[in-house]
């Protein structure tokens, strides 16, 4: 579920075809810099019902859904 | 003072999309003015607007860059990536040595009020990340540099409506003083808002009337005010022998420029006009034969402005003036605010290349005290020698640019 989301809207995001992006690509790839990040950061927030502060950790997709994941289990 | 010409030129505005479009426009006396569409009007007392057409931003610079970028610097960009594709400039020299002077009036005002509805609505962790780096006015010049690798000075001017005036003429400058062998310049504006119609509006400049066809008559009797626009104009300027060396195609020569100012009223024309006078006697060069010289007038269709202009050019040029083809083709394109000082400036270019005076359109009754040539309604083919392109801000300031064919 939420990483079908996250997906989808990296897709939108970027104008990515969704099948090209993988638990392990970066976001530096995807064209994606720390103010797109915090920018997908509050729709995430709308979405998941979270409070999310993206780091520069979070630097794959993968990352990215494990840490939503847990946060969206303990909302 | 080293020679500076114009070797490239783009635009995006009321009336055409390209350089070819907006000339063949400007010499029909294209309208360009009509009901605004960006937002409901209906209860708005002002309607009317010149409103860039068919401009799709997703599809010129992908959906992702149109998100996080404002409307005023994606015009920027369409204008400056023409100016440079004609100029051919790209690869002749080094980055270091290429600037780029491009300024706004207003800035991102659209971004400014969706962010701040944000704010006021959901709370300060909904204001975009991107919204600094979209409203700030200078950052259509940054985003020029980064399309163009332009390493060299990199600056933005803001002068009201002056603005792209003064942008070309600091431009010049820069590349006549050496510190620069080219310069992108021009200016943009979007922002026809709600906030911008209501704000002009109530600060009594805009026009009484809401008929496309009548709204903008610069020069004319029944002027009543200006009528806001938008887009973008922008001018590859070179410095001459390195035009020269290149091969490349000269559109025409800048030989002048003034700025002053009014320092009198925050809006208001000072109504003597003298610094307007002294900015247009300083710009044109000695000796030039008024009967060859054609006058892009800032010609805004406020009653004050196109008053004041009158008495400035009178004032700086006497008796000559009456030999001076002037003409408004804001009359045409509505006032872009900051961009029309680069849109007019294209229009003098073009004006120079086809020996063909661009007319004042929507001009029926003649205004007694203003008895000038400002070619109404029809262009007219005379041999120019000089182009002067004038605009006059809020905050009293002035700027005349002179353009020569080459």
């Amino acid at each position: 579920m939420v990483k079908e989301k996250i997906i989808a809207m990296l897709a939108e995001a970027t104008d990515t075809d969704a099948s090209e992006i993988t638990l392990e690509t970066k976001f530096a790839d995807l064209g994606i810099d720390s103010l797109d990040m915090t920018e997908m950061a509050m729709d995430l927030e709308d979405e998941f019902g979270i409070e999310f502060t993206p780091s520069p950790e979070l630097n794959t997709v993968g990352k990215l859904i494990e840490a939503v994941e847990k946060l969206a289990a303990e909302a | 003072m080293r020679r500076v010409v114009v070797t490239g030129m783009g635009t995006v505005d009321p009336i055409g999309n390209s350089v070819t479009e907006f000339r063949d426009a400007l010499f029909a006396g294209k309208n360009g003015i009509g009901i605004i569409t960006r937002f409901d009007v209906s209860e708005y007392r002002h309607k009317v607007a010149g409103e860039v057409k068919n401009f799709d931003a997703a599809e010129r610079f992908g959906k992702p860059f149109a998100r996080k970028t404002d409307l005023f610097t994606l015009y920027a960009l369409a204008a400056a990536e023409e100016a440079m594709q004609q100029s051919g400039i790209a690869g002749t020299l080094d980055g270091e040595r290429l600037g780029v002077c491009f300024g706004s009036g207003i800035g991102g005002i659209e971004t400014l009020m969706q962010d701040h509805q944000n704010l006021l609505e959901k709370g300060e962790r909904k204001v975009s990340p991107h919204f600094v780096p979209k409203i700030i006015y200078n950052i259509a010049a940054g985003n020029i540099a980064i399309a163009h690798k332009a390493f060299g000075p990199c600056t933005a001017v803001s002068t009201a409506c002056a603005t792209g005036t003064t942008a070309i003429g600091e431009g010049y400058r820069t590349i006549a003083h050496g510190y620069a062998d080219a310069m992108i310049c021009g200016g943009s504006e979007a922002a026809i808002t709600p906030l911008c119609v209501a704000g002009f509006g109530n600060c009594q400049a805009l026009s009484d009337s809401n008929d496309p066809e009548t709204a903008c008559t610069p020069f004319d009797k029944r002027r009543s005010g200006f009528v806001m626009a938008e887009g973008a104009g922008a001018l590859v300027l070179e410095e001459y022998e390195h035009a020269v060396a290149r091969g490349a195609q000269i559109l025409a020569e800048i030989v002048g420029y003034s700025a002053t100012c009014d320092a009198y009223h925050v809006t208001a024309p000072d109504p003597e006009a003298k610094q307007v006078a002294r900015a247009f006697a300083e710009a044109l060069p000695e000796g030039t034969d008024l009967a060859k010289v054609y006058v892009n007038a800032h010609g805004t269709s406020t009653p004050l402005n196109d008053k004041t202009e009158t008495i400035g050019l009178k004032r700086a040029f006497g008796a000559g003036a009456a030999k001076l083809h002037i003409s408004s083709t804001k009359s045409m394109t509505g006032h872009m605010l900051g961009a029309t000082g680069a849109v007019e400036a294209i229009a003098c270019v073009l004006a120079l290349q086809n020996n063909t005076v661009p007319p004042t359109i929507h001009y029926s009754e003649p205004d007694p005290e203003l008895d000038l040539d400002y070619t109404p309604n029809t262009a007219v083919q005379t041999e120019l020698d000089v182009a002067l392109s004038s605009n006059l801000g809020f905050g009293g300031h002035n700027a005349v640019i002179a353009f020569r064919k080459v």
